[in-house]
């Protein structure tokens, strides 16, 4: 047993960490205040191969691994959740499926525009009747000649607007419930396809959260992902790599929060000395260090089973949980400890306290993890 | 057009430890780091490859650690990597380090050798003035922008104290760079995962031709007298006033002092 990194982890780590403070850290706040899309930062992460970090070289990609990817998401998160959250959705939700599923065809269609960062990538299976229960999706596909017809809505998409292509569920067959599911690859200038209203959210605000409009819209018969029938194992196969993304931006936000309340406590004297020499303050944050440093185990054993292609569904559910509740409880008290600053928005954890908490939410909630680690306990 | 970019690994500290008894820097435990201004001369290399497809060389002297700078410039994008690393080489002042790069040069076609200004472990500013010396090239130090006329001409912006120069020099020549001139791009992810792929060539004494008694410690003329960390100041006084108040607190302070 290794668990050292890799020469490649480590020169990939000293870029990455770099990009994060120098090129995302100081709009972290003002895309908060004002809900505004990085798109320079996604532009900027283009030119390096970030979006592409997993896809083979041969479809214009970086030939990374998830490891790499995972670690990218970590540091990006670590100063800006946003950030994080757009890298995720892009590569788990909409890279990840056309590379696992796609057609040869397929992948040299949509891959090296993906992984080039010209496309942003999005995934739609939320509607707002299917959420945890994700078979009572209502959208619908029906085959006309050399094309599908899809009607329906879908909701709180993730790059939405700001993203070319779509991985869609819909239904091609109501009466076979999941097995009646199929996934398709939509493109937002199809004929039918527009994007609706934008959420207003606590956290994450930078990160574009819309519903999409499919009326009667046109999707060639080609850009069925895998076949009629199988949109429901699609959707849980990316679910399975995309908690993987989020348990990563979960460890980044618990991160960054971490880094930020060791330094205050540094600092910040009462009672004739610094806070950090309470030890109070030491026994919680050695608490919270242990709890951050075992979602790191948990999210680099997950990422390191899918690169090795063996079963990683429990691991990445347990990564997702573990991370994600630490996360809200880090940031929580980092406010805590920072006192009345920390409620404040001259400090950055009042934003990770509110970034964090989506991460208990999207991509499975955290009782949807339960879900399905108690699902291979009791198998 | 052929670049040779000389780079070196640092100690990423601004406080050196020192060896009390020795005087030589204790480099345990202290992270290592492309020196700032070989960086900033790497990019005006990159960029000039970029524009005009330059061949990009860079080339390090030191322990075999020293190749994980190479590795960097891997994955910044250069085309070769040499690391001259030897026991023969160890110990030399900057004398004994030009002579040994310079030795290591004349194996390689260039048109454009650049070197950083100085490195922030010795900051002597020394090794690419004298490595011009002994290979006989023309040399534009403290560069802080470099462009190519696309043909043999290179101009540079060098900066002085208190203004700066033009200049014009011809192919083949060395140029410093300075570090605030530029913004060095950031490792891409195709160029990491690829940069431990990459051979990097390993010369030792006996790949280039050198007098040995002329490198290493014993071509090493310069005899350090007396190391020492920077003692710390005083802790400053802050005083949050109006501006005319903050003239007086400031010329009174001056006057305390007899400054002024």
């Amino acid at each position: 047993m290794d668990f050292s990194l890799t020469k490649t982890d480590r020169l990939f780590l000293q870029m990455i960490r770099e990009f994060a403070d120098k090129e995302v850290k100081p709009l972290a706040a003002e895309i908060d205040e004002t809900e505004r899309f990085p798109m320079e930062t996604v532009e900027k992460m283009a030119k390096l191969g970030l979006m592409g970090i997993p896809v083979p070289v041969e479809y214009g990609g970086a030939g990374g691994n998830n490891v790499l990817y995972t670690m990218a998401v970590e540091e990006l998160s670590r100063v800006c959740a946003t950030t994080g959250v757009i890298l995720s959705a892009h590569t788990s939700l909409c890279v990840a499926p056309i590379m696992h599923f796609g057609t040869k065809e397929q992948k040299e269609k949509y891959l090296p525009k993906l992984a080039s960062g010209e496309w942003i990538g999005a995934f739609g299976l939320t509607e707002p009747n299917a959420g945890t229960d994700a078979s009572a999706q209502q959208t619908t596909a029906v085959r006309e000649g050399d094309h599908y017809v899809l009607n329906g809505s879908k909701i709180f998409i993730t790059n939405a607007g700001y993203a070319s292509v779509y991985i869609i569920m819909a239904m091609t067959d109501k009466s076979k419930g999941t097995k009646g599911i199929s996934a398709f690859i939509v493109e937002k200038d199809f004929p039918g396809f527009s994007v609706g209203k934008k959420e207003k959210k606590m956290g994450i605000r930078g990160s574009a959260t819309c519903e999409l409009i499919m009326e009667n819209c046109i999707v060639p018969a080609e850009n069925l992902l895998d076949q009629e029938g199988k949109g429901f194992k699609v959707a849980m196969w990316t679910l399975d790599g995309g908690r993987i993304g989020i348990a990563s931006q979960a460890l980044g936000i618990a991160q960054g929060a971490m880094d930020e309340t060791v330094s205050y406590l540094k600092e910040r004297k009462q009672f004739g000395r610094a806070l950090a020499k309470f030890q109070n303050m030491q026994f919680q944050l050695a608490d919270m260090e242990t709890r951050i440093q075992a979602s790191r185990l948990l999210v680099r054993r997950a990422a390191w089973k899918e690169d090795a292609k063996v079963p990683y569904s429990a691991d990445a559910a347990m990564a997702k949980l573990f991370a994600a509740e630490t996360a809200m409880e880090m940031t929580t008290k980092a406010v805590q400890y920072h006192g009345g600053y920390g409620y404040t928005r001259e400090y950055p954890v009042e934003r990770m306290m509110r970034d964090a908490k989506i991460t208990e939410i999207y991509e499975g909630t955290s009782e949807v993890q339960r879900m399905v680690i108690a699902g291979q306990l009791f198998k | 057009m052929n670049i040779v970019v000389c780079i070196k690994q640092v100690p990423d500290t601004t406080e050196i430890k020192l060896d009390p008894v020795k005087g030589t820097l204790i480099r345990d435990g202290v992270p290592s780091i492309m020196n700032p201004d070989d960086k900033g001369g790497l990019e005006f290399a990159l960029r000039l490859k970029d524009k005009y497809g330059a061949n990009v060389t860079v080339i390090t002297m030191g322990p075999p650690q020293a190749e994980e700078i190479l590795r960097e410039a891997y994955a910044m994008g250069v085309d070769r990597a040499i690391l001259l690393s030897d026991r023969k080489f160890g110990g030399a002042d900057t004398l004994a380090t030009s002579r040994t790069i310079a030795a290591a040069l004349r194996k390689l076609d260039y048109d454009l050798v650049i070197t950083g200004r100085q490195a922030i472990d010795g900051d002597t500013a020394q090794v690419g003035p004298q490595i011009a010396e002994h290979l006989d090239l023309p040399q534009v130090t403290y560069a802080e922008s470099l462009e190519f006329d696309g043909d043999k001409t290179f101009t540079v912006k060098k900066a002085d104290e208190d203004g700066y120069q033009v200049i014009e020099v011809d192919a083949p020549a060395l140029v410093t760079a300075l570090a605030s001139g530029v913004k060095p791009r950031y490792m891409s992810v195709r160029g990491i995962v690829e940069a431990y792929d990459r051979p990097v060539e390993v010369w030792n004494f006996d790949s280039v031709e050198v007098d040995p008694a002329t490198i290493g410690l014993n071509g090493s003329p310069t005899r350090v007298a007396k190391s020492f960390a920077k003692g710390m100041k005083a802790p400053g006084q802050l005083y949050e006033v109006e501006p005319e108040e903050a003239v007086e607190i400031i010329l009174a302070k001056l006057r305390e002092k007899f400054i002024i």
